[in-house]
């Protein structure tokens, strides 16, 4: 453990250094949400508010922690650090968590600012199930720090990281409905939508938060329980074939 | 505290490793090594590029599985037994790996912070010189400079036994002699130091014991002095046309190509000789030249050394391309 925090604490330090990165995971939020705070102004219920703040809490995950952390892994592959970390004590699982940590913290503090200012502007509903909500965001973030690793095997150098992380956006982003709800995509493919790896994740948060993920009647905390373990499968199952494939796929060293 | 009676008396053993890289090519970078080190001494894994002194290395310390065979550091099975071993050796890689926009400083603190028995980060500085370094940022470091830096993160957790892959190479010679001291209090204070080189000079100064390694597998081994007792010394020199024939050398041995042995009436040649006592074959050699008032050409006399035995080994294996 205080491996992990030696690691993310220096991580930190050069992702402080990285002025691009910063940029990058710093304002690309603040103006997504000052940007859509304009555009809702004057909306409805607190339930579009919510759903709202879901969404960006989803794409905001996405950047910081998904597309921000392949790079990461990328650079520090290339820069052969992740190799002389290996010939030291940490194991494999500290050395990838160590580098993770400091995008996690970030993300974690841009929602929490993110909901503070959305609540000053929009009336937010309290969580009906917060253990859901909070598994829900758990999973998501284990999930895009395993997606980040194996994406970052198919990443030859920094700059390509830009290209070969579109796929896993798109999907994502498309596939869990952030933009468009699942609800609205034609039958078959909101069926696969519900299965794609990060769907499940915010199928959870919604439902720990709002109580339903789609046009169904909001239920309560028992409900919500009962609705979220198809999801959570989906999810543990995802999270599991992303260990299996990190284990298989992962490289520590540049290919020579 | 050290690992019970199997790690009484060497420090590394390694049986019969062989080490292949996967893909279709199936590449066996090494074939059958054998080797132990002592505890406290040096061994010096010598070889040119691609002889797979690296990947030979890696795989004693532990990053890689061997394809078979058996390695054992300080009785431990290096691989397997990461958690025990790691804790007791420093590992120096052949290319640095530090995160270029961390300062010196930093970058031996984060170290520090993760190893289990880190001497003072001061300390270490002061040991490889880079105390006066110790705000840079890594990026700006000259070539030598980070080799120090490796070799500081290699001995910040007091390791028992140390591994370093080509310490020294793309240093001037002055900070080579310097790397050398710095080897040589190691030793002194008992640390187990296995390293891989291409200067021969660096093995002849620095090892106990040393092994040639040539295309995946060790072509001579032992101490300085027994290989170089093994490869004897050489004397060349060009023989002028119409010369009388070479008489018989004492301990002298001519190369056995065809064309070797010169005769008279033919125009003049180059003649390489070996033998085991130097001053003997070159007194008689020189005798008979004065009295038969022959001057030999180019004469070039080598007592044996460690690189005629590199290059000897290097020559043997060439031979028979050269002839193809």
């Amino acid at each position: 453990m205080t491996r992990i925090a030696t690691l993310s604490r220096y991580e930190m330090l050069l992702f402080w250094r990285n002025r691009t990165a910063l940029a990058t995971a710093v304002l690309l939020p603040v103006a997504t949400v000052g940007t859509l705070i304009t555009l809702e102004d004057g909306a409805a219920g607190p339930t579009d508010g919510a759903g709202l703040l879901i969404a960006l809490v989803g794409l905001m995950l996405l950047l910081v922690v998904y597309y921000n952390l392949v790079s990461t892994y990328v650079a520090r592959r290339e820069e052969r650090v992740l190799k002389r970390l290996r010939a030291g004590e940490v194991t494999d699982g500290e050395i990838l968590a160590g580098t993770a940590v400091p995008a996690v913290v970030i993300a974690l503090g841009q929602m929490a600012i993110m909901a503070g200012g959305f609540g000053a502007f929009l009336p937010l509903p309290l969580p009906v199930n917060p253990l859901v909500l909070i598994i829900g965001l758990a999973g998501a973030v284990v999930l895009l720090v395993g997606l980040a690793v194996i994406s970052s095997t198919f990443t030859r150098n920094v700059e390509m990281a830009q290209i070969s992380t579109l796929p896993v956006l798109l999907v994502c982003s498309v596939g869990s409905g952030l933009f468009i709800p699942i609800t609205e995509l034609p039958g078959q493919l909101a069926t696969v939508a519900r299965f794609l790896p990060f769907s499940p994740a915010i199928e959870l948060i919604r439902l720990g938060w709002l109580g339903t993920a789609d046009d169904s009647a909001a239920t309560d905390f028992l409900g919500v329980l009962s609705r979220a373990a198809g999801p959570a499968a989906i999810l543990a199952g995802w999270v599991s074939m992303g260990v299996v494939g990190v284990r298989r796929w992962f490289r520590w060293e540049p290919r020579s | 505290m050290f690992g019970g009676a199997r790690a009484a008396g060497n420090a590394i053993e390694v049986r019969g490793l062989v080490r292949r890289y996967g893909g279709p090519t199936r590449f066996e970078a090494v074939r059958g090594v054998s080797f132990q080190v002592a505890r406290g001494e040096l061994f010096a894994l010598l070889g040119t590029n691609g002889a797979g002194k690296t990947s030979t290395l890696e795989v004693v310390e532990g990053l890689a599985r061997p394809s078979a065979g058996e390695v054992r550091v300080l009785g431990y099975d290096p691989f397997v037994d990461r958690a025990k071993v790691r804790p007791r050796i420093g590992i120096m890689l052949q290319e640095g790996g530090f995160p270029p926009d961390l300062t010196v400083v930093e970058t031996v603190r984060m170290w520090a912070g993760l190893l289990s028995r880190s001497q003072p980060v001061g300390v270490v500085l002061d040991l490889v010189r880079l105390d006066h370094r110790a705000d840079v940022p890594v990026r700006q470091l000259s070539g030598g400079e980070r080799r120090r830096l490796d070799l500081a993160v290699a001995v910040l957790g007091r390791p028992d036994v140390l591994f370093l892959d080509e310490p020294t190479t793309g240093l001037d010679p002055e900070s080579r002699r310097d790397t050398w001291q710095f080897i040589r209090t190691l030793l002194h204070d008992g640390v187990t130091v296995a390293l891989t080189t291409h200067y021969l000079d660096e093995a002849q100064e620095l090892a106990d014991q040393l092994a040639i390694m040539h295309q995946g597998t060790v072509v001579a081994s032992g101490t300085v002095t027994e290989v170089i007792a093994a490869h004897p010394a050489r004397i060349s020199f060009t023989l002028p046309a119409g010369a009388a024939p070479l008489p018989d050398l004492p301990h002298a041995r001519l190369p056995t190509r065809p064309d070797a042995r010169p005769n008279q009436g033919e125009p003049s040649q180059r003649v390489t000789l070996h033998t085991t006592a130097l001053q003997d074959t070159l007194t008689a050699l020189l005798t008979w030249a004065a009295q038969a008032e022959i001057r030999l050409g180019g004469l070039d006399a080598r007592p044996a050394s460690l690189e005629e035995a590199f290059l000897a080994i290097a020559d043997n294996d060439r031979s028979p391309e050269v002839a193809a």
